[in-house]
């Protein structure tokens, strides 16, 4: 627990991190001041402010890791359908996102499973096709591929093959750590959203924030009739700490967050890099005055929200979409195809796509592979320019 | 995933530390079982490694070899002319109609097969998967089975979906593609699904079912531990041997007996998996041998013999359900009579000489027509009614789900979710925009209620 909590609790900071060692001569490549950022709730004034969640409700301060244990906690309590299980599940988690649930709920419904991947998503499609609503966890997005096949060929396709015998799994949610850490490398780095996206069955969801978490994954779990895949920036699990209504809520998949007008640019993005978006915004708008960016989180990768980010590529002209996943065939590309598609006589510049390079994430080289806020920085300097 | 050595050794170390911890604090810990003293105390004979529980030591360096063990025996109740081996083991569960019910069952998978194989030759569906020499396995061990209990199927079990009531019409439907099939057109044929039967449609990537199926054993579980008023149920999964090399199956049969599932697995060794024999599938002591190694109860049956099949797969529920639950495997042995589907020619990897003395020699329908014959319940006449009827039936529904219409063009885009995606919605408006436009190119009269499904 201890040498966990100094991994993660570390990450940021490190030398090797993305978001490298403050400098003084640097201006756009800082490390993101969570405690200051503009898109969590740093107090109970803002959420009673927001009409999604329940009003006059108590809050606690949590980071992302207790607002997802505080969703799957609710989640156990509402449902007796629910189980919590995957590799190290048991004792808390190997990122503490599952702790005191087995404790609390029985080794009946949150349990270890043997190291197996495909098992454990095979297990959840069975157990869901027969009515339960697994919440399974992949230890790190990393490892999801050996479940690749009961993912796209299984999941994905059970209701559609099942027709009007009415077979489905939905209620089953995979959980899964992904994107970069800082020293993360080739299999502890990986955003693999986009490759589910390809095959239509499930639902794509990358939470933000702890708020965000809570309300997507009860939605997730006790909504959705569909299966959902849901990807947790796992640098932000002790990073972003915010307030987090006590109370039930859900929020709805599907639904972008125009998280801050403006009217020259959008900028599309999900999860972690939301942060850096944020903090090169506020740079290029103090460079470039009079400039108003309008900041877009897309939450659910898919199905997607187009009409909020048509209507706000029609006002502002311009489009950035931005995502730690490799640019190839990624989010961006499928963002951007749209968006060229349906407003193409409202584009003032060509859809910039900002992404992780076409390459692996090597140890070394992990702060030049994900986007950073430099290279947003300068995406939306040209895309302004052109 | 040996790969996870990065992070694994820290977190390890980690949760070694909680455990003391919350062992220390008398917080119940899983490794509490297994970890619970010392490794070795003093003079012992045996050491309680945490990964293999009461291995007694030995001084004699021995590596064992499965070449030097003997097979695991196959289980039969009657012998290839329809004799009971075993007079305490004559199969007197069962009623005569019962018996007489199963042969025919059986006789009617195997008079669709050739129905089937023929109609696709002809080109009126696009692909069939006979059943022949296998139709023991399947009527027997489902007749051992309850209506609630969940099936998941890999393809040749149409013996399975028989049994349990599943109708001419709706094989035909399916294999169709027709609008009354339960798939809404949308499988290939043979990939049969009935949620009134509790069978879990086919899939066709081999093994998928199997993990899937330890999931759905573990849900009965639970659903009983919830509701205790809720009848015991198990699932019976099947697959063939080839599948078997899946890790799927690794994984399925692992994860059933560390969480207990209530489950059978029932693996029909057939011989091939294509062209691939069985010696080039696995070098072990076939499927039965790895149950043992997953602690697992397991037992080796004459798939030919359906009074063995069917003893066992009672005796298999029973266990299932005992105590806490567990996982039982079958492993059913017999012979794939037939080619492995329309597509395939298997005179391309074996003798037909081979195939020709199996269907002579032995096979599920002649045997247990010996026995019924000894037993004085049939003869030649009642065997010519019955296949003379059966076909007379099959060839009706075949005609009949011939002539239906498709699936409305609308279904292609159903339920890929519980409701319409727009991004759904604005294809299908391009589609029937396509369709408008080029009305020459497409027919859309097959299809029920014609384009205007797509509004």
């Amino acid at each position: 627990m201890a040498l966990i909590k100094r991994w993660v609790h570390s990450l940021p900071h490190r030398g090797y991190a993305t978001t490298s060692a403050v400098s003084s001569i640097r201006r756009l490549n800082v490390p993101v001041d969570f405690s200051k950022t503009q898109l969590l709730h740093h107090t109970k004034e803002t959420i009673a402010g927001a009409p999604e969640f329940p009003q006059g409700s108590s809050t606690s301060r949590l980071n992302l890791f207790q607002a997802v244990n505080a969703g799957l906690r609710t989640a156990l309590k509402e449902d007796p359908k629910t189980l919590c299980f995957g590799e190290d599940v048991g004792f808390g988690g190997v990122f503490r996102c599952t702790m005191g649930l087995q404790d609390e709920f029985g080794p009946d419904r949150v349990f270890n499973t043997p190291i197996v991947e495909q098992g454990i998503v095979g297990m959840a499609i069975g157990a869901a096709a027969e009515g339960r609503k697994p919440i399974v966890e992949i230890q790190f997005a990393d490892y999801v591929w050996p479940a690749f096949d009961q993912i796209t060929n299984e999941a994905s396709k059970f209701r559609y093959r099942e027709g009007s015998t009415g077979a489905n799994v939905g209620g089953m949610v995979i959980r899964m750590p992904s994107g970069g850490v800082g020293h993360g490398a080739l299999y502890h780095s990986q955003s693999p959203e986009s490759v589910f996206c390809h095959v239509p069955g499930f639902k794509v969801v990358v939470p933000r924030s702890p708020t965000r978490a809570k309300g997507l994954l009860l939605a997730s779990v006790l909504e959705s009739q569909d299966p959902v895949l849901f990807l947790e920036p796992k640098i932000l699990y002790r990073a972003a700490v915010e307030e987090v209504p006590d109370e039930f809520y859900t929020l709805p998949i599907g639904k972008a967050e125009v998280l801050k007008p403006g009217k020259d640019v959008t900028i599309i993005s999900y999860g972690r890099p939301l942060y850096t978006c944020e903090a090169a915004i506020q740079a290029a708008e103090k460079d470039f005055p009079g400039v108003q960016i309008e900041l877009i989180d897309l939450q659910t990768i898919y199905p997607w929200d187009r009409k909020t980010i048509m209507d706000s590529v029609k006002k502002t002209g311009r489009a950035i979409v931005v995502h730690e996943s490799m640019v190839n065939y990624g989010v961006g590309a499928e963002v951007a195809a749209t968006i060229q598609e349906k407003v193409f006589l409202h584009l003032q510049a060509p859809v910039m796509r900002i992404g992780g390079l076409t390459t692996h994430t090597g140890l070394a080289w992990e702060k030049y592979v994900i986007p950073d806020g430099t290279r947003i920085y300068d995406g939306i300097k040209r895309t302004l320019e052109y | 995933m040996k790969t996870r050595a990065i992070i694994r050794p820290l977190l390890r170390g980690c949760r070694y530390r909680e455990g003391v911890l919350l062992r220390r604090q008398g917080l119940r810990w899983a490794s509490d079982t297994w970890a619970s003293g010392p490794a070795q105390k003093a003079g012992a004979e045996s050491v309680n490694f945490p990964g293999a529980l009461n291995s007694s030591f030995t001084a004699t360096m021995k590596f064992h070899n499965p070449a030097e063990a003997t097979a695991m025996p196959t289980y039969r109740i009657m012998d290839a002319d329809g004799n009971i081996v075993d007079n305490t083991r004559d199969p007197q569960s069962a009623s005569d109609e019962d018996v007489i019910r199963w042969y025919k069952n059986m006789l009617t998978v195997s008079i669709m097969d050739l129905i089937m194989f023929d109609a696709q030759r002809q080109g009126r569906t696009s692909f069939y998967m006979v059943s022949a020499g296998e139709e023991g396995i399947a009527v027997g061990s489902a007749s051992a089975l309850i209506p609630e209990d969940v099936c998941f199927l890999q393809y040749r079990e149409q013996g399975v979906l028989i049994q349990r009531g599943f109708t001419l019409k709706e094989m035909m439907s399916q294999l169709f593609a027709n609008k009354d099939d339960h798939g809404k057109g949308r499988n290939m044929p043979v990939h049969y699904g009935s949620g009134k039967l509790n069978v879990h449609t086919i899939s066709s990537p081999l093994a998928t079912q199997i993990p899937q199926a330890s999931g759905a054993a573990y849900a009965l579980k639970m659903q009983r531990l919830i509701n205790p008023n809720i009848p015991p149920r198990i699932v019976a999964c099947y697959f063939g041997e080839g599948a078997a090399s899946e890790g799927d199956f690794h994984a399925a049969l692992n994860i059933a007996a560390t969480k207990s599932c209530p489950i059978v697995f029932v693996c029909r060794n057939n011989g091939f998996a294509i062209s691939t024999a069985s010696i080039e599938q696995y070098k072990g002591d076939g499927i039965a041998s790895r149950g043992m190694g997953y602690g697992i109860d397991t037992i080796r049956v004459d798939g030919n013999d359906i009074f063995a099949v069917r003893e066992v797969m009672i005796e298999a529920r029973k266990r299932a359900l005992e105590g806490n639950c567990k996982p039982i495997l079958v492993e059913a042995m017999s012979y794939r009579v037939s080619h492995h589907s329309t597509s395939d020619d298997s005179f391309a990897y074996r003798a037909k000489r081979e195939v020709e003395e199996w269907k002579r020699r032995d096979n599920p329908i002649t045997r247990l027509r010996k026995w019924m014959e000894n037993k004085g319940i049939w003869d030649e006449d009642k065997e010519r009614e019955a296949r003379a009827s059966i076909r007379k039936e099959v060839l009706r529904e075949f005609s009949a789900a011939e002539k239906v219409k498709k699936p409305a063009i609308r279904e292609m885009f159903t339920d890929m979710y519980e409701e319409l995606t727009p991004e759904a919605r604005n294809q299908m408006k391009q589609l029937k925009e396509i369709i408008e436009k080029y009305p020459k190119e497409y027919d859309v009269s097959v299809h029920e209620g014609g384009v205007k499904t797509l509004e």
